[in-house]
């Protein structure tokens, strides 16, 4: 008898032991996986033609990554980052995200920078039917049409046209309106949108086009342009370029002496701080679109602890100080991504694609709505005019003041000096 | 459009881009032209030639040309360095053609990362009292920024060609180039010659990456701009001619600024390197080549 209750015991005993033994193994499994990072995965331009502008980018997902880590994760789970150098070379963009998707195994992706970067991605986001989010590109749905993309740039709903949209209004309104317009740019994939865009508002606006030419991107003298534009006398100079053509056309418009009633429009790297404090007083006048400028009108919430963050790395890694253009978009794009993930308390692609093109997000960079097409649902092109740049200093590009916001009219932070010379002065 | 006027200035401004681009040019015609050795490196040399006038320039205030003269020297001395690698690991083993021309590729990618990795991928310009500045010659507008280095390109041109012409080791450099094995026999040393030689390819190259940075901003990775054009150049103007180096450098810049004043700039290097393709049909050798 006693020996049958002590073997009853054991065995109950034996049992015991195997059923929590499973219990506990399955609660490991289940913390283990609880602990499994969301892994978020990118190809960036570190090297080559665009790492001026790709290496800041990464340096603020990074920022976001740890901002979010800090709170605990996505759904729990920490999320971890993993990007490669895309060498600026879109051939290598394939291969890229084919190891992200299948040997990474990442859970997302958001696109390399710029137009010519996100354009081979968009093929293999349709076919795997991946959300993505574009970082600074052009147009780059407008064949597509792929419902699953959104890009962060804030060109709004008619990328081209709206791209330059301001830069038009503003001249249209000008007492006496300028009559006469030249369009110049690079032989290069943002430019050429931009300039067509500027085209048909050229035509809407009805300013007479005087000079339409592009030139090669590897161009090293610029005065010839500078000079051929001059000869044309137009009222306003419409200029689509990447950095070392815009330091160019504005090197070389001071030295020909260049004066149209308007000049800029669509300069790629007069927002960086190298050049900003390069150029100097050169800038004084010219009007060019930006994203972001430190004026009361653009503070949204975070984004003075995003600069604070960035601005303390960008020192060390030796990328762009002040970081006001692409920087707190790029921390947008991927902040929204987290938002999503968030928000449809889900992994899934079409999920998570479902409720960024539903919702509204509130950002660094203020709110964000997409529309159809993936752009921002209303066009946010700033249109800021360069006033009283006064020697080289760094921190005069800090405050407010230099780089005032004109357009559009909400974000409006000062008045145009018009014309181009009167702000020279 | 068409005016004298604009014909004038946009001479003016090729002769003076021409001036720049014999400077950049000169190097690869000493090391390509008269020693075989195609250095594919050279524009990264260049590059890092701006690099250094940056540095003395943000940090020092130190003219950028005035900083390219005074490290030379030490460019030189790399060069020479430089050469002895490749001489005794490719070249003396008849293994130069293929892999050394991986060599300067690999050499060109090391620097492009070296600098990224130092300096980071921002845009790099310097300051210098002349820059933004021009000058108006009866109705031709001159901008400094242009002329400057425009006038040490020359200088360096005819540096060179003195050199070459009027000096033992520069006479040697020459026949190095026609004949090693009579050289030999005339007791100079084709290695060390060419060490020299090399050496001053890329002095010349750092000085010219001086002149760059004054032009125009530079990052790591402007020199693939210039690998084609230095060589086309090269080729142009007849290897190993140092004055041939100087003219198609001119004619390419003038070819270039016409049609960017007149026809429109995205014409321009379509017709400077139609010129390249005309001249090497009608003369195979270049310009000035034997």
């Amino acid at each position: 008898m006693n020996t049958l209750r002590i073997g009853r015991l054991v065995v109950g005993a034996l049992v015991c032991v195997v059923v929590g033994a499973v219990v506990l193994a399955g609660a490991g499994v289940f913390v283990a996986r609880a602990a499994d990072p969301i892994k978020i995965g990118l190809g960036m331009a570190l090297t080559g033609g665009l790492s001026a502008n790709g290496k800041p980018a990464l340096m603020a997902m990074q920022i976001w990554k740890d901002d979010v880590n800090k709170k605990g994760g996505l759904l729990g789970r920490p999320v971890e980052l993993i990007a490669y150098d895309d060498q600026t070379n879109a051939a290598t963009v394939p291969g890229i995200y084919t190891k992200l998707l299948e040997v990474d195994k990442v859970h997302f992706v958001v696109s390399g920078y710029g137009t010519n970067l996100i354009a081979p991605l968009m093929p293999i986001a349709m076919e795997r039917k991946l959300t993505i989010m574009g970082i600074l590109g052009l147009a780059n749905n407008e064949k597509y049409k792929y419902p699953n993309y959104f890009q962060i740039q804030p060109s709004g709903p008619d990328p081209e046209a709206n791209w330059a949209t301001g830069f038009f209004e503003l001249a249209a309104r000008q007492n006496p309106k300028p009559q006469t317009i030249a369009l110049v740019g690079a032989d290069a994939e943002y430019p050429r949108h931009a300039i067509a865009g500027a085209r048909e508002l050229v035509k809407k606006f009805g300013f007479k086009n005087v000079y339409d030419k592009s030139y090669p991107p590897s161009t090293v003298d610029y005065t010839p342009i500078a000079r051929a534009i001059k000869a044309v006398n137009p009222d306003i100079v419409f200029v689509a370029s990447y950095p070392p053509d815009s330091v160019g056309m504005v090197r070389a418009a001071a030295e020909v002496g260049l004066q149209p009633k308007i000049f800029g429009g669509g300069m790629v790297g007069l927002q960086f701080t190298t050049v900003m404090t390069s150029l100097g007083p050169m800038l004084n006048g010219i009007v060019n679109y930006d994203f972001w400028a430190p004026e009361k009108t653009m503070m949204f919430p975070g984004i003075q602890e995003f600069f604070t963050e960035y601005q303390k790395r960008a020192k060390e890694a030796g990328v762009d100080t002040l970081g006001y253009y692409l920087p707190p978009y790029a921390y947008s794009a991927i902040q929204i991504l987290g938002l999503a993930i968030e928000g449809s308390k889900s992994l899934d692609q079409q999920k998570v694609a479902d409720y960024i093109r539903s919702n509204e997000f509130s950002t660094i960079v203020g709110k964000v709505r997409f529309g159809a097409n993936g752009e921002w649902a209303k066009s946010r092109v700033l249109q800021v005019q360069y006033q009283g740049v006064k020697g080289t200093d760094v921190e005069q590009f800090r405050g407010p003041g230099k780089k005032v916001v004109l357009y559009p009219d909400e974000f409006k932070s000062g008045n145009i000096i018009y014309p181009y010379s009167a702000a020279q002065k | 459009m068409f005016s004298w006027d604009l014909l004038a200035n946009a001479i003016v401004a090729g002769i003076l881009l021409g001036g720049f681009y014999a400077a950049v040019s000169l190097g690869v015609s000493l090391t390509f032209g008269l020693l075989d050795v195609v250095n594919i490196a050279h524009p990264a040399f260049v590059i890092l030639g701006a690099y250094v006038a940056y540095t003395m320039n943000s940090s020092f205030g130190l003219d950028p040309i005035l900083t390219g003269v005074l490290f030379t020297p030490l460019f030189y001395a790399v060069g020479a360095g430089v050469y002895r690698i490749y001489y005794s690991s490719f070249e003396r083993r008849g293994e130069e053609s293929l892999r050394g021309l991986v060599f300067f590729f690999g050499l060109l990618f090391i620097i492009e990362v070296a600098l990224s990795l130092k300096y980071g991928v921002d845009y790099r310009m310097v300051e210098a009292a002349y820059i933004g500045k021009s000058i108006d010659l009866g109705g031709v507008g001159i901008a400094f920024r242009l002329l400057v280095p425009c006038a040490v390109g020359l200088a360096m041109t005819l540096a060179l060609y003195l050199f070459l012409s009027r000096t033992f080791y520069g006479r040697a450099v020459m026949g190095v180039s026609q004949d090693q094995v009579a050289l030999r026999l005339m007791g100079a040393n084709p290695v060390r010659i060419k060490t020299i030689a090399f050496g001053i390819g890329i002095a010349a190259a750092s000085l010219s990456g001086a002149l760059l940075i004054t032009i125009s901003p530079v990052v790591p990775s402007t020199d693939r701009d210039y690998i084609g054009r230095v060589f086309a150049i090269t080729v142009l103007g007849g290897l190993g001619s140092i004055g041939g180096t100087l003219v198609a450098s001119i004619i390419l810049g003038v070819a270039e600024s016409l049609m960017a004043t007149l026809f429109g700039p995205s014409w321009s290097l379509a017709v400077s390197f139609g010129i390249l393709l005309l001249a090497l049909a009608v003369r195979p050798a270049g310009l000035f080549g034997r």
